[in-house]
């Protein structure tokens, strides 16, 4: 492999004449950028934080920065890493798109500071380059995905939560019988289709446990593999079924959101942030919805797919990166996390060892965190495990919900979307 | 009688027009004066509350007057990018309407490729580093102009073809040189088609959102179009806010075309087009 | 008639020998430097990226890998098509739409002025906020067109959100976005007609009709010429509005070659996109250049 030089020099030469040309216009304190998504919480959170963290550090502005986000914001991400005009800090998935990032050459390797102490092995190692350099330090909490759901629809129905994906069924069954729409769909924000699919990575472990890294070496033809084919195959029952809610082609997010809280909708597939939105706009419905996993075969082996939460790192390209690390301290710290709870609400667990969760969180979020209590019923998503994602996976999953194709040529398709991107990254096992 | 016939397409016309044309605008209207939840209906009805100022104070002062930044860049790179583009351009398409050579299709061919090849975006960051000018705004309107400069040249061609050549024949007849014959002879005249230049591409930077995206990351360097993104989050949308951003932004173009739009008007019925 | 009579004497008049040199060559530079270091050598580095596999930090010499991998994707054939319904409709309903715009709109019809801003509304509004708009207008539940189409008993379609549908809703928004410039144009472009033309046709007995396909549409040629070409190019290679509508969804139903370039792209897969974006500069090349060299062919 070749690398472009000229454009790493370049960069460094930019940053150079930049640099000179901040010392003109000096300043008691030091600026650090952060480059956040433009969600609503994100942008509340880190102004928040920025706003404790200079109480407290005169001689640190912290300048938060928004960029897109979806698809749009990771191509932002790395067109900036790639040009060296990153800001100090950024905000960004773990797992799978850190590693697109090429954490080594364009982050700085946090392990040795001791504020990494403080955060969670298991978060560390979703950061990690896996040669020993650990990036980042989380940003929010850690989320749960599977589905969340109306308790009054249940109540009144007298369901109960299911345990297997017939139980599930059996429950749309009931409640297709009535005016309220079974399943929620909402492909007009196309990463939600996802959910399905990737919350059930939990059943596909049970069924094959080596699965990740069978399919990280590309020994896995997915259209061939039983566990994964029922994954692609949810939202293939539940289209088939008529269980979505009529517009659930148009609906977005936020539409979907607003059934589920007025009861218009029974189950929603999504990770637990959702919870923050839920408590944004409708506090006083939050307490009527609960939250379970994507049931799979057998009521024996129930659990949960778990997301690590998105992580804050540091650009090769900061001019400040001592400054940066102060702030991280801060967020890796007890105060970080109760700023965050203060604004936008506890939508899970912390990666942060000193942190703890007030008692009286939002009911889905307590729900979620009964399968995290017993390290046999939960296992985290694929995503964490290898670094292989297709881009192309929520337009197939689209095409599968809205039968434009099968589950098994969805696994075809997304297979090829998978070795692209395999070859592209250069891994073994995929010419 | 032929005046009725006159009122009644007049009034179709204009029904038209209302429907297709007026509409949309008034939904976008309506909708950036209503509450995020009545906005969030999306319902083309009138607002039960209307919140006009509230909304547009919120969108400007967003992210720390943001609004204001992204107006000025834009203003420097529409207005620099837009004044070389006229200028350029009419004079490729001087020569290349007037003067015929072997160049000509060569040239055409560049002006075309200028128009169909979609930009090489990466390739192009690169450059403008090697340059040491990337995240400037001179290199956005050095862009600009690179993209725009064929629209340019095909319009100032299509209507150098239109003046006839006995009125160089004529200036040059009078003493003129090459630079005279352009600048007071052949400028003047272009009246028309400059102001169509001038509104068009205008226009066009002015609404472009994708190549700023890339060539003026940060902050500072905000443009018009990407305040949108202030408000399109994919998380959460408040279509108030979206909407009203939508009106704030359009506005600029708005009084841009209405400035102009009356000497498009006068200065193509002056006749300078005629014969 | 007149016209013929018009050349002849043009074509008789003597010229002076040498005009050449009052149309001096460097006006050709200025355009041309800028051109060329901004466009041309990005699009020439391009060429060679194209042979590459180029990922962040990453590049590597891998011969015409990346074409293959290209015409393997399962969605260029449908992006190709839809680039072609795209291009070729929106081009086709701008002209058609816009003649009759612009026939309207020199006629002498009440508020002329008034509707010629009117119609110009929508070029003035970005790409993306007209997307933003129709989206929210083409619901098909909620949305404002299915509302009014409900109301005079008409089952609105899914626009955006039925595979078959989507690219051609986009298509008409872009057309309702575009026609406002090729009215514009057209409008110069009859204005430039004398009146003689019409009045001689008149004194002829001619029908509107008659006069419309003998002397409107054969004189504002050049006109037309200019709206096709820059709208089919536009078509072709558009991208902007097919993203912010529908990102060439559902699915993949309304991808056209540059969303899927894009879609590379933002995988970061740089090579790769830069490789269909070569792909596409020849499939434009391949379809526009013929229809646009016939159009532009010198009448003289």
């Amino acid at each position: 492999m070749k690398t472009t030089k000229s454009l790493r020099t370049l960069s460094a030469a930019l940053a150079v004449a930049a640099s000179s040309a901040a010392v003109g216009s000096s300043h008691d304190s030091v600026e650090v950028t952060l480059l956040t998504d433009n969600s609503p919480n994100s942008v509340a959170v880190f102004n928040a934080l920025e706003a404790a963290f200079e109480q407290t550090h005169d001689n640190i502005d912290i300048n938060v920065e928004t960029r897109a986000g979806g698809t749009e914001g990771d191509n932002i991400v790395r067109t900036r890493l790639a040009t060296g005009t990153m800001p100090d800090l950024f905000f960004y998935n773990s797992g799978s798109l850190l590693q697109a990032l090429n954490p080594s050459r364009t982050l700085i390797d946090l392990s040795d500071e001791p504020f990494m102490e403080r955060v969670s092995p298991s978060f560390q190692s979703v950061v990690s380059d896996g040669k020993g350099g650990v990036y980042g330090v989380p940003g929010e909490a850690g989320m749960g995905g599977g589905i969340l759901y109306n308790r009054k629809v249940y109540e009144e129905l007298g369901l109960e939560i299911p345990r297997t994906w017939e139980e599930f069924m059996a429950n749309n069954e009931a409640i297709s019988e009535t005016d309220v729409a079974p399943v929620l769909g909402s492909f007009g924000a196309t990463w939600t289709s996802q959910i399905f699919f990737l919350a059930d990575f939990y059943n596909v472990l049970q069924q094959d446990p080596d699965f990740a890294e069978e399919f990280t070496a590309g020994n896995i033809e997915m259209s061939e593999n039983d566990a994964i084919l029922k994954s692609f195959g949810r939202i293939q029952d539940v289209y088939e079924a008529g269980y979505f809610n009529e517009d659930f082609a148009s609906a977005t997010y936020e539409d979907a959101l607003r059934m589920l809280a007025m009861g218009e909708g029974a189950h929603y597939p999504m990770l637990t942030f959702a919870v923050t939105a839920l408590l944004e706009s409708y506090p006083d419905a939050v307490e009527d919805l609960g939250f379970f996993s994507v049931p799979g075969d057998s009521a024996d082996a129930n659990g949960l797919t778990v997301w690590m939460p998105g992580s804050i790192y540091l650009s090769q390209s900061s001019e400040e990166p001592e400054a940066a690390k102060v702030f991280l301290d801060f967020v890796a710290s007890q105060e970080g996390c109760e700023v965050i709870v203060d604004t936008i609400g506890a939508s899970g667990p912390f990666l942060i060892e000193t942190c703890g969760l007030p008692d009286d969180v939002p009911q889905p979020v307590s729900d979620m965190l009964v399968y995290l209590q017993d390290s046999s019923r939960n296992a985290p998503a694929l995503e964490f495990l290898s670094p292989l994602k297709g881009p192309s996976l929520e337009q197939i999953l689209i095409e599968i919900g809205s039968g434009i194709r099968d589950a098994e040529s969805g696994a075809e398709l997304y297979q090829r979307d998978v070795r692209r991107q395999a070859r592209q990254l250069g891994l073994d096992g995929w010419n | 009688m032929f005046s009725t016939r006159r009122l009644i397409i007049s009034v179709v016309a204009f029904a038209g027009a209302l429907v297709f044309f007026v509409v949309p605008f008034i939904f976008i209207a309506l909708t950036a004066v209503k509450t995020k939840q009545e906005a969030s209906l999306l319902q083309l009805t009138w607002p039960t509350e209307t919140q006009l100022w509230q909304n547009l104070v919120a969108v400007i002062e967003a992210r720390d007057f943001m609004m204001i930044q992204a107006f000025i860049n834009s203003a420097i790179i529409t207005v620099g990018s837009v004044t070389l583009i006229v200028l350029f351009s009419a004079m490729v398409g001087f020569v290349l309407n007037r003067r015929k050579t072997s160049w000509n299709k060569m040239i055409m061919f560049l002006v075309l490729s200028g128009l169909m090849i979609p930009p090489a975006i990466v390739p192009t960051i690169w450059l403008l580093q090697q340059l040491g000018i990337f995240r400037t705004l001179h290199s956005m309107v050095l862009v600009e102009v690179a993209y725009n400069i064929s629209f340019g040249i095909l319009l100032y061609r299509a209507f150098f073809s239109t003046i006839p050549r006995e009125l160089d024949e004529a200036a040059i007849m009078d003493g003129a040189g090459p630079v005279t014959l352009f600048f007071k002879v052949m400028l003047p005249l272009l009246k028309p088609v400059t102001v169509t230049n001038i509104v068009v591409l205008s226009v066009i930077i002015f609404n472009d959102f994708v190549h700023p995206l890339y060539y003026l990351p940060g902050d500072d360097n905000v443009t018009i179009q990407l305040t949108l993104y202030n408000f399109q989050s994919m998380f959460n949308t408040s279509y108030n806010l979206l909407f009203m951003n939508v009106l704030v932004i359009t506005v600029p173009m708005l009084i841009v075309f209405l400035i102009f739009n009356r000497q498009i008007v006068s200065g193509m019925t002056s006749g300078a087009l005629k014969g | 008639m007149t016209l013929f009579g018009r050349r002849t004497a043009l074509a008789n008049q003597s010229r002076p020998l040498n005009l050449q040199s009052y149309y001096p060559l460097w006006f050709y530079v200025p355009a041309g430097v800028i051109y060329g270091l901004m466009f041309l050598l990005p699009t020439f580095a391009s060429l060679y990226f194209s042979l590459t596999r180029w990922t962040l930090f990453n590049q590597e010499f891998i011969g015409f890998e990346n074409f293959v991998e290209f015409f393997n994707e399962p969605f260029l054939l449908k992006g190709l098509v839809n680039t072609f319904i795209f291009g070729f409709s929106t081009s086709a309903g701008k002209v058609i739409v816009g003649m009759g715009l612009a026939v309207l709109l020199t006629s002498n019809i009440y508020m002329r002025g008034l509707l010629r801003s009117v119609v110009f509304f929508p070029v003035l509004v970005s790409t993306i906020g007209i997307g933003i708009t129709f989206n929210v207008l083409m619901d098909p539940q909620d949305g404002v067109i299915n509302a009014a189409l409900a109301i005079v008993g008409i089952d609105g379609p899914h626009w955006l959100t039925s595979p078959k549908m989507a690219i051609y809703s986009v298509a008409l928004v872009e057309i309702w976005r575009g026609v406002g410039l090729a009215t514009l144009i057209l409008i110069a472009g009859l204005m430039a007609i004398p009146d003689d033309f019409y009045e001689a046709a008149r004194l002829d007995g001619a029908s509107a009709w008659h006069q419309f396909w003998r002397i409107t549409v054969p004189l504002s040629r050049p006109a037309i010429a200019t709206v096709l070409t820059l709208s089919l190019i536009d078509g072709l290679r558009t991208f902007d509005l097919v993203w912010a509508m529908t990102r060439g969804g559902p699915g993949f139903s309304s991808d056209v070659l540059a969303s899927v370039i894009y879609k590379q792209y933002q995988a970061g897969f740089y090579g790769l996109s830069t490789a269909g974006n070569v792909i596409l500069f020849m499939v434009i090349a391949l379809v526009a250049l013929p229809i646009v060299a016939f159009l532009n062919r010198e009448e003289r």
